[in-house]
């Protein structure tokens, strides 16, 4: 259990190295989502996982049997909601700028950062 | 943006209505049992998106309680209220209240259906209508 | 509850701000600005001399609930954002036929957003809250961005976007690896069990990882690309609230967590010294090429977080006093600036400093407003930044750092630079086309300035009180082991 987390946490962590290197908008918010569920398994396994048991004390008893550590689930339900809402403006956002310029290449995005001609002065920016 | 599938036209609405008791279920069902508002609002994103993708955004739009907009802010506006009662009777914000079967947990759960269903359908309508199909 | 005030106030303005049309949004605005003020300024007022105040959410105990502490620090810093946004509010009230190709609905309810997320992180304490918060400040920061969606907005978003929520992913991990080290998320319990030195130790290479997330998102050197990209997008009243906040509440965590939670290896406040003063080189050696006052004056924030990063590396009571009043007074100044930018456009057209000229014969108040928050930035005495700067340099100089030091008062001198070609340019020579310079001031837009401007001349000629605040709001820091 424990081998199958850290070999899928590397292997998420490389896949979305590999993505977040590209330079395709799409690959690169994918890339970015990758990370974000890489982190999330790492707070998942930052709480010792093991125990299956929920953490809930029975009626009558006074201490808890070895359950699952709730602190680390809940961070990681908090995480996952945040970067859901993130993946979704971020697809939001690579679709409109798909629209505005079909090549999806994020060193064709210039817009904001004009090449300078003039080999001394910056180009002027239209407010 | 029609499916052409007549079968599926007509279902659509019946699904969405079915999927959104199953999502209120969900919802309700979080109060003791694995559940809640965040699940339940999911289903709901469902349901709406099912009808906005068969038929079209704007009859996934006519059967929302609100705009999405308003419906998200509604829905952080109900959260943040869950959490006032505690601090009228001296405890600290966000403690929640339990009294009988009810509870501010569930007025809490309820804005974060909300927040969840406004949100993300607010996020699908427009890429569907962008949609160059 | 106060503690919660400067956080839901904003946060409750804004969701009704969304329902108003932009009128009310405005109105709204400026309530909740001056309500937040007046909430954060009764929370610094009851606070006891190097006290704090502390709340439970949600009445869970210690290692399970989130706790919101404000000690001086905190308090002072929230007073200082909701003044900004009290300031921004006010800028952008009445301006919407200048500003509509720039604003939209959601404009007023992002910015308040902001400003609750900014003042949470200021009052979080725990490192999972605060990295909830940094996700919430990313989002709406982005929304700002976007604005109306235009090809330039979606731009800036995407390339705010890549870096930052690369950022805040790498916060997360460094939290997860600090929680199973020690765990811990608590900031005064990880103070407690760092002191133990096998704890201490499994704790370095994950704090290193935190540190490095954290200057990414305060704009430190090989990482701020981000910055200049993005920011020259927003309008005056954005940029000045973004631009004046954002990098410095990073650097306020670092300060936090650096100077008060952590032991911080020696060896790594060394580089992070001379990296504090490449990024004030780099950044105010990239302002000085460019002749568009935005992006002189972003890239003015990369060289001043160089200052707070030195303050930081410093590792010293007297200089993280010397960090804490020159984050103020850079917040203060930085915004007035950007704000100053925005009333140059208005009265001159364009933001490139070739495109305009004259603004002294047309407008002198405005001049006399823009020399001072400028004399500010340089350090000129007696100005804000002057006291900060000193306060800085004489830890540094007494510390035997004489290369960090000398450097500072060298980037200073290319700061009076930048400084004096937007004077030349802007405000001295004529204006290349007359018939273009128009444009009236609203008002508001004027009081906001002078707002600041009164702040920042209170702070500068009058700094016995504030630098007092400053030192007590410090006080513990720099005892927490000495660098393990």
């Amino acid at each position: 259990m424990m081998l199958m987390l850290i070999l899928s946490l590397s292997v998420l962590v490389a896949a979305s190295v590999l993505l977040i290197l590209s330079r395709d908008t799409l690959r690169l918010v994918v890339g970015l989502a990758m990370l974000g569920g890489a982190a999330n398994l790492m707070v998942f396994l930052a709480g010792r996982p093991g125990s299956v048991l929920p953490p809930i004390i029975a009626a009558g008893a006074e201490t808890l049997p070895a359950a699952a550590n709730p602190l680390p689930q809940a961070l990681v339900l908090t995480a996952i909601v945040i970067g859901f809402a993130l993946l979704c403006f971020a697809l939001v956002l690579i679709a409109n700028l798909a629209r505005q310029d079909a090549r999806q290449d994020s060193d064709a995005l210039r817009a904001n950062e004009p090449v300078a001609t003039d080999p001394i002065k910056p180009p002027v920016m239209e407010p | 943006m029609k499916s052409g599938s007549v079968l599926l036209e007509r279902a659509a609405p019946l699904l969405y209505w079915a999927m959104l008791i199953i999502a209120l279920a969900i919802l309700l069902r979080g109060h003791n049992e694995p559940g809640g508002g965040f699940i339940g609002g999911l289903v709901a994103v469902a349901a709406s998106a099912l009808l906005a993708i068969i038929l079209d955004p704007a009859a996934a739009l006519r059967r929302q309680p609100l705009a999405p907009l308003r419906l998200a802010m509604a829905g952080v506006g109900l959260t943040l209220l869950s959490g006032l009662p505690a601090v009228f009777l001296g405890l600290p914000y966000l403690t929640h209240l339990w009294s009988g079967g009810w509870s501010t947990v569930l007025l809490f759960d309820l804005g974060v259906f909300c927040a969840v269903w406004g949100t993300l359908t607010g996020y699908l309508y427009p890429l569907l209508e962008a949609d160059p199909r | 509850m106060l503690l919660l005030l400067p956080i839901l106030i904003p946060l409750a303005a804004a969701l009704l701000a969304a329902l108003l049309p932009a009128r009310g949004q405005q109105m709204i605005g400026v309530a909740a600005a001056l309500a937040q003020v007046l909430a954060a300024g009764t929370l610094l007022a009851v606070l006891p001399e190097g006290g704090r105040v502390s709340l439970m959410l949600g009445n869970w105990p210690q290692p399970y609930g989130i706790e919101l502490v404000a000690d001086t620090l905190s308090a002072a810093l929230v007073l200082v954002s909701a003044l900004l946004g009290l300031a921004v509010m006010l800028y952008s009230f009445g301006r919407d036929d200048q500003e509509s190709a720039t604003r939209n609905a959601t404009t007023t309810p992002l910015m308040l957003g902001l400003l609750a997320s900014v003042a949470a992180v200021f009052l979080a304490a725990d490192l999972f809250n605060l990295y909830v918060w940094f996700e919430l400040m990313l989002i709406a920061t982005l929304g700002l961005l976007v604005g109306h969606g235009s090809a330039r907005g979606n731009e800036a978003a995407f390339k705010y976007l890549a870096l930052n929520l690369l950022g805040t992913l790498l916060v997360l991990v460094a939290v997860a690896l600090i929680y199973a080290a020690s765990g811990q998320l608590n900031f005064a319990a990880l103070q407690v069990a760092g002191q133990w030195p096998d704890v201490a130790a499994g704790l370095r290479p994950y704090l290193g990882l935190l540190l490095l997330a954290l200057l990414l998102k305060a704009g430190a050197l090989p990482l701020f690309a981000w910055l200049p990209a993005s920011y020259p997008v927003l309008p005056p009243a954005v940029l000045a609230l973004v631009g004046g906040l954002l990098t410095k509440v990073a650097a306020y965590v670092l300060l936090r967590l650096s100077g008060q939670v952590f032991a911080v290896h020696e060896l790594w406040l060394e580089a992070l010294g001379w990296l504090a003063l490449l990024t004030m080189l780099v950044g105010v050696l990239g302002a000085a090429y460019h002749w568009d006052v935005r992006r002189i004056l972003a890239l003015h924030i990369v060289s001043q977080v160089g200052y707070l990063l030195l303050g930081i590396a410093l590792a010293s009571p007297a200089a993280a006093a010397g960090t804490a009043y020159f984050a103020v007074h850079n917040i203060l100044v930085k915004a007035n600036l950007f704000l100053i930018a925005g009333l140059m456009f208005a009265s001159a057209g364009h933001y490139d400093l070739r495109h305009i000229g004259g603004l002294y014969a047309a407008r002198p108040l405005l001049a006399v407003l823009f020399l001072i928050s400028a004399f500010s930035l340089v350090g000129v005495p007696p100005s804000t930044g002057f006291w900060g700067k000193f306060m800085l340099l004489r830890e540094a100089f007494e510390q035997e750092r004489y290369v960090w030091g000398g450097g500072a008062l060298a980037v200073g001198l290319l700061t009076l630079y930048s400084m004096s070609k937007i004077w030349l340019e802007g405000f001295w020579k004529a204006h290349p086309e007359p018939a273009a310079s128009a444009g009236a001031i609203p008002l508001p837009a004027y009081a906001a300035v002078l707002l600041l401007t009164g702040l920042i001349l209170v702070m500068a000629l009058y700094p016995e009180p504030f630098i007092h605040l400053a030192q007590v709001a410090t006080a513990g820091f720099w005892h927490q082991g000495s660098g393990t």
